[in-house]
């Protein structure tokens, strides 16, 4: 479960994140869209603990992020926005270095790598350096070791970046699967076609706050519309530009 | 006129970014300030001695002026083989691993452009430092040699040069490396380098014997040795040229030719180089992208280091694992080891050089001496080495700091793994150091044990300073972990460490003053008293307590609000 309570951050003037408040319950997918520069990475790094907020509270399994911090890092698994991991490590080292840090070593976690870097069809690269990684490689081997430790929640900073159809599908069904068996999921996300078909619950956010949240039947109320996708949703509430600016944008530009 | 556009241009980026890094949240007034302040210690600390020492020597007949000669050409020697490795290495990372390239090469831009951009980056980025130790040392020549101001402009005629030839040369053998090396094996090529830097100093000195310059006895009459000072080092080496064209200018002669051959030498090379350029740069840079053969498996030496750390508990491990691996597998780092192994040689061969052991020519006393200079530099190389190796240990977390932040590990745990990591080698490095050196000075048991603690202390207490102003001022960006020391935190930290490190050799001194004046004319020699020797040791036990502990402990703070930026 993960609780935010008037989460707030700054940047010197600038108000990055303000007063956000959301509960994500256990079993959830919880997808958090809004256009650049609207808090949304911002948002996920003070969850993830790597930011401190300037104001609010958050709370991973219960755990206080700022009181017990490492008992709320030992529950969450977080993939971050770009994938940059140490160069110099294999693979396998890097999945042994991140359950390292969560205390696990064994056998048990040598079979656990193998059947993570099974999955996402890594294997073959499990004793190459990370350096002669792809990027949709690298991405997927940041899924692994957020989830080679067997974290409560997991947060995903731009989960779709870099992977190929076929681990864009594995992925879906991997965190649907998750959150079945009780896990919490929060995705920031930019593919609304994603954030349509995996999330059962939706925040937009705009300039640092939450414009509106709840399912996609709350998001349509919210933006006057029926039966609308979420695209159209999303411009409206994020009031995105419209075909028209687009179309004399590219006029110019050609 | 397109290239000197596009030469401006490709150098605006780098420009920019380095001033706005020094710009940074502390403001330049602030950075500005601390170079002056760094420049006000160091440069007058260079230019005095040398003066000093120079009108020493000039006051000596016929042997005195060729001796200031040799030293000049001997001491530019030197900066030409460490100007010639570094241009190398940094060569290495501007020509052909730098993140812009790929950018850069998908644009029109020409390549003599593209060529003499990297050749300036390369050459400021190896140069700054030998050309900031140049100007006190040229301005003490030029005093001691009482020459006007004007002497300023041919220093600059003469050093020009002296720094382009070894950039353009470095560059040159930098392509041909990626060239014979079949793929991206930067690893192999510094290998190559480092081995090769190695071979050549020791044989310099083999072929140099500079300590035979001080130990005239060995040569067979004052003529011979008047000949071996009237040589040069190297007719063949532009070092020698900038030393003769400028101990020329002091002395009031000048040499067309000298002038003419390294002016023709740096233009020469430049144009080789960019003619080289033109033709293999393409295929070696598409060479230089290919994936190198990683495939690593666990060897028994990683096997055993796992069990060997195994006690500490599985975080720690992990994060010591992790640092060993990316150290040894990351050529610009460990390849400067090679290098800073044949320095340690060279300098335990010096120590057997010098006619101070006992028995020999000079007294225990002066023994004693040698060992406070000993100390002295000792943990001056120790403040060296932590800040190339230990410096650089957070600032190289940088963008894979987020693993760390969201993982359940303290600040603490962090800043220790970090802290062993370095410490363990450098104390090593240090104690065999001492060791050895004592031995070869054939040192008093007693003071033997007093240079152990002490360097103990020190290696420990620098590796806690380095890591400490590594974690205030780290280099998140910087694309090569060896120019990270060069920041504004590795100077404050030198500066700090040196001037601890100066603090406990005076405290030494003072508390060992009894013993060390009991040598002197008059007075009856005696052993250092055990009381002297404790007081010793506790001044410098306080100094690294002093020095070490806060620095940690701020350090820890400074990561755990380190997550507030």
């Amino acid at each position: 479960m993960i609780e935010l309570e008037a989460l707030t951050k700054r940047y010197g003037d600038f108000l990055a994140v303000d007063r956000v408040s959301l509960t994500i319950g256990a079993g959830r997918i919880f997808g958090l869209l809004g256009p650049n520069g609207a808090g949304k990475t911002t948002t996920l790094r003070m969850i993830a603990g790597i930011l401190e907020p300037d104001g609010g509270q958050v709370r991973i399994g219960g755990h206080d992020m700022a009181g017990e911090p490492m008992a709320a890092r030992a529950v969450l698994g977080f993939v971050p926005d770009r994938p940059f991991v140490y160069e110099k490590l294999t693979g396998a080292e890097l999945l042994r270095f991140t359950a390292g840090l969560h205390g696990i070593s064994g056998p048990s976690l040598e079979r656990r790598i193998d059947e993570l870097l099974e999955l996402w069809d890594l294997l073959p690269w499990r004793d190459q350096l990370v350096e002669s990684y792809s990027h949709g490689m690298r991405q997927k081997l940041i899924l692994s070791s957020a989830l080679v430790h067997g974290p409560d929640v997991l947060v995903i900073d731009e989960p779709m970046v870099g992977l190929d159809p076929r681990s864009a599908r594995l992925l879906k069904s991997l965190l649907r699967t998750y959150a079945d068996r009780g896990g919490t999921v929060l995705v920031s996300t930019h593919t609304l076609e994603l954030a349509e078909v995996l999330c059962d619950e939706l925040a937009v956010m705009d300039r640092g706050r939450v414009a509106a949240s709840g399912s996609l039947t709350d998001l349509r109320r919210a933006a006057e519309t029926k039966d609308a996708g979420l695209e159209e949703i999303f411009l409206k509430i994020t009031r995105g530009a419209a075909d028209s600016e687009i179309t004399a944008v590219l006029g110019n530009l050609a | 006129m397109k290239v000197v556009r596009e030469f401006l241009l490709l150098l605006g980026p780098k420009w920019r970014s380095t001033r706005r890094r020094g710009a940074g949240a502390r403001g330049r007034a602030g950075r500005v300030l601390l170079l002056l302040g760094v420049g006000a210690a160091a440069w007058p600390f260079v230019y005095f001695t040398l003066v000093r020492f120079l009108h020493a020597l000039r006051g000596v007949e016929d042997v005195g002026p060729l001796l200031a000669a040799r030293l000049l050409a001997l001491g530019l020697l030197i900066f030409l083989g460490i100007l010639l490795l570094s241009n190398v290495i940094a060569a290495l990372s501007s020509f052909f691993l730098a993140r812009d390239l790929p950018a850069i090469r998908s644009t029109p831009v020409d390549g003599l452009s593209l060529y003499l951009a990297r050749l300036s980056e390369t050459l400021v980025s190896s140069s700054w430092m030998v050309a900031l130790l140049l100007v006190p040392a040229l301005a003490a020549y030029g005093r001691a040699y009482g020459v006007g101001p004007g002497f300023a402009l041919v220093a600059i005629a003469g050093v020009v040069p002296f720094l382009v030839i070894p950039a353009a040369v470095g560059g040159a053998l930098t392509l041909l490396l990626v060239r014979v090396f079949p793929a991206r094996r930067s690893r192999d090529i510094l290998a190559v380098i480092g081995l090769g830097s190695a071979a050549l100093l020791v044989l310099v000195l083999r072929v140099l014997r500079p300590e035979r310059l001080v130990n005239p006895e060995s040569y067979r009459n004052l003529v011979d040795f008047l000949e071996a000072l009237r040589g040069p080092t190297s007719t063949w080496l532009p070092s020698q040229w900038t030393a003769d064209a400028l101990i020329g200018a002091l002395e009031g002669r000048f040499d067309p030719l000298t002038w003419l051959l390294l002016w023709t030498t740096a233009a020469g090379v430049t144009t080789l180089g960019a003619m080289l350029h033109q033709r293999l740069y393409a295929i070696c840079f598409t060479r230089a992208q290919e994936g190198d053969e990683n495939r690593l498996t666990r060897t028994a030496g990683w096997k055993g280091l796992e069990w060997f750390l195994t006690p500490l508990g599985i975080r720690r491990r992990e994060l010591i694992l992790k640092d060993v691996r990316s150290f040894f597998r990351d050529p610009t780092q460990w390849s400067q080891l090679i290098i800073l192994a044949v320095l340690v040689v060279v300098y335990v061969y010096n120590m057997r050089a010098l006619p101070v052991r006992a028995g020999t020519t000079i007294s225990g006393y002066l023994t004693t001496l040698v060992l406070f200079l000993n100390l002295a530099l000792t943990g001056f190389v120790l403040a060296a080495i932590a800040a190339r190796f230990v410096f650089p240990a957070f600032s190289l977390e940088g963008r894979t700091l987020w693993l760390l932040r969201s993982s359940p590990v303290p600040a603490s745990e962090i800043l220790a793994s970090k802290f062993w990591t370095g410490a363990v080698p450098l104390t090593g490095m240090a104690l065999m150091l001492t060791i050895m050196t004592n031995f070869v000075l054939g040192v008093p048991r007693a003071l033997f044990l007093l240079s152990l603690g002490s360097i103990l202390c020190l290696s420990l207490a620098f590796t806690a300073q380095a890591l400490a102003w590594g974690v205030f001022y780290p280099e998140f960006e910087s694309e090569n972990a060896a120019q990270i020391p060069t920041s504004v935190g590795g100077l404050l930290f030198m500066l700090g460490a040196l001037g601890s490190l100066g603090f406990v050799v005076v405290a030494q001194g003072w508390a060992l003053r009894g013993y060390l004046t009991s040598g002197l004319p008059g007075r009856a020699p005696r052993l250092a008293t055990l009381e002297e020797i404790g007081l010793a040791f506790g001044i410098t036990l306080g100094v690294a307590l002093l020095t070490g502990v806060p620095a940690m402990k701020a350090a820890e703070q400074r990561i755990r609000i380190g997550a507030r930026d």
